[in-house]
């Protein structure tokens, strides 16, 4: 018999919220983490806020980095709510993230120098909930969170596993700001999805956990229908022009769902020129052109390990509202193909909706996700 | 049951084995490498763009794929081989370099082309782009070299019904002369026994010390 995987709970912590549902409710009223920073415009999470939150929570302050202890945050609440017993060998840890510690390659701050190491990293999250089974990072780009939660979808599906704990998180700092400034993908005014006049990306900070669970039939709540991953074979920096991954990805999350049953495809966006217009392009291809499109960039930034998850959470509270989220930051259609994105929020009444991301290296990922009962 | 025995590549400092021989070079770490490009492949010259990591996975998969009968890369894009490679040190060696050139503000020179290596899933874009491979790319990072838990994670690539057969990896890298990989193909009827298909991969890793 076929198992089938649910989400069982969820938890945001970003500049916007400690919270899932404060995070929704402020995303829902038009508010955006991003503000300007040495002229830069990026959502980052306030330290102080963070340690007293640490505090709280009783996470001793100097044994965890700052991207561990956002991990942490994000994990502890998602975790107790789910009610599950973290430390039991049924439980999967997965970690989505781009570069975890690597701050510390700047300035260790006391830490051994290991622990840049994306599994030594995970091991510290683990440990904290007492969990002996290797943990899985997952680090696929921009793609990671999607990837993350498609993998842990398949591991539970082979019923080595019961629960998993599926972190996204990346931390920011000189490595990666000035990295993507070197690229000339970053906007210093808030970034514009969609919009004709985008001119870049805004980086931001935002750790997110699902709980997922493996069923034996079909229950009341989230479930993760089918994801897929697919490389455009194009280019390791710049996307597909044909938008193929992405195209390849969403025709075969397609085949468990008919377009007028989705809610929406919540897209990457990332206000770069070149991302937008390719994902246009597949959203076409694909037929979606008349499902409505939403992104989250324009009140997080771009949050790489994270957004895979967090936009996928902020996704499920949005359909459980019958809610399409706004895209903040888009006035004017601006791209070659139009899409169903809007300025403002909407209803809906649709109860599927799909995550797409694409990122460097080529890949791209489509997850499909149904609210049950 | 039968054993089940998969044909791979391994590549160190110092040694580059295709299925049990050894490959002849003169030169050891990052050199050797071009040595065995220029030896054994020769027609993709942005080899030589390619950071420490990408030029290992690249170098093996290519060995790999040539030795399990490919004449030369697909005229045709394909979904139905994935990418999945695994490692403990990630994108480290990038790292290391691309911190180096923003350590000092003073001498403060971040370059696009060691940044977009700064991500190790990279090395599986190469690949695909290389064979024209449209299907899955994924890159997984552990504490360890772990059979089992390598083994787990391939068969779950099979979930995916597109993929019928998974170029599988390890490959890690600390510094530009020091690395370490193994390369194989593992098909959906040898992903069906996940115990047969971990005790497989630890054969390859006894035979390469990792």
């Amino acid at each position: 018999m076929e198992r089938i995987v649910q989400c069982i709970a969820d938890n945001v912590v970003s500049p916007l919220g400690l919270d899932s549902a404060s995070n929704y409710d402020s995303v829902k009223s038009g508010k955006s983490g991003l503000k300007r920073y040495d002229g830069i415009a990026m959502s980052l999470m306030d330290r102080e806020l963070v340690e007293s939150a640490c505090l709280e929570n009783g996470i001793p302050a100097a044994r965890f980095t700052f991207f561990e202890k956002m991990v942490l945050l994000s994990c502890i609440k998602a975790v107790r709510d789910s009610g599950i017993d973290p430390s039991s060998d049924r439980v999967l840890f997965v970690l989505s993230t781009t570069k975890g510690n690597v701050s510390l390659l700047g300035n260790t701050a006391g830490f051994p120098e290991e622990r840049v190491l994306l599994g030594v990293a995970a091991r510290q999250i683990s440990d904290w909930f007492g969990n002996k089974n290797s943990p899985l990072v997952v680090c696929n780009a921009c793609i990671s969170g999607v990837c993350a939660q498609i993998e842990a979808m398949r591991a539970l599906m082979s019923g080595r596993y019961d629960y998993a704990v599926v972190t996204g998180a990346d931390e920011q700092s000189p490595f990666i700001i000035s990295g993507f400034k070197s690229f000339k993908a970053v906007s210093n005014d808030f970034c514009r999805p969609f919009d004709s006049d985008r001119r870049g990306l805004n980086l931001g900070e935002c750790a997110a956990t699902v709980v997922l669970k493996a069923a034996d039939s079909v229950q009341d709540g989230w479930q993760l229908l089918n994801g897929a991953i697919r490389n455009d074979a194009n280019h390791i920096s710049g996307p597909s022009r044909t938008g193929e991954g992405s195209y390849l990805a969403l025709m075969e999350v397609l085949r468990n769902c008919t377009p007028h049953h989705l809610a929406f495809v919540n897209v990457h966006g990332t206000a770069t020129a070149y991302n937008d217009e390719m994902e246009s392009i597949a959203l076409f291809r694909a037929g979606l052109t008349d499902v409505p499109v939403t992104g989250l960039k324009g009140c997080y930034g771009h949050t790489m390990g994270a957004a895979g998850i967090m936009e996928s959470i902020l996704s499920m509270y949005a359909v459980m509202d019958h809610t399409v989220l706004a895209t903040r930051g888009f006035a004017q259609q601006g791209t070659t193909y139009p899409v169903a994105v809007s300025p403002v929020n909407r209803t809906t009444d649709r109860r599927q909706f799909i995550k797409l991301l694409s990122g460097f290296g080529g890949c791209n990922a489509a997850l499909l996700y149904r609210l049950n009962g | 049951m039968e054993d089940l025995k998969l044909k791979y590549v391994y590549i160190d400092r110092q040694h580059a084995c295709v299925d049990g021989v050894m490959l002849e070079h003169e030169s050891q770490g990052g050199a050797m490498l071009s040595e065995l490009y220029r030896a054994h492949i020769g027609d993709w010259p942005k080899f030589f763009k390619m950071d420490t990591l990408s030029k290992v996975g690249f170098l093996a998969s290519d060995l790999l794929l040539k030795a399990i009968g490919r004449e030369k890369p697909g005229e045709e894009y394909t979904s139905d081989c994935a990418v999945v490679l695994f490692g403990t040190t990630a994108s480290l060696c990038a790292d290391r370099n691309y911190q180096e050139t923003i350590q000092d503000a003073d001498n403060y020179y971040p370059s696009p082309a060691l940044f977009v290596y700064t991500l190790p899933n990279i090395v599986t874009g190469e690949i695909a782009i290389r064979n024209r491979f449209r299907g899955e790319t994924s890159f997984y990072v552990v504490e360890k070299a772990d059979a089992a838990q390598m083994a787990f994670h391939l068969a779950c690539a099979f979930d995916d019904d597109v993929t019928a057969g998974v170029l599988a990896g390890w490959v890690d890298s600390r510094h530009n002369d020091d690395f370490q990989a193994f390369f194989t193909m593992v098909t959906r009827d040898d992903a069906k026994y996940t115990d047969r298909l971990a005790a497989a991969i630890q054969t390859i890793m006894d035979n390469s010390n990792i």
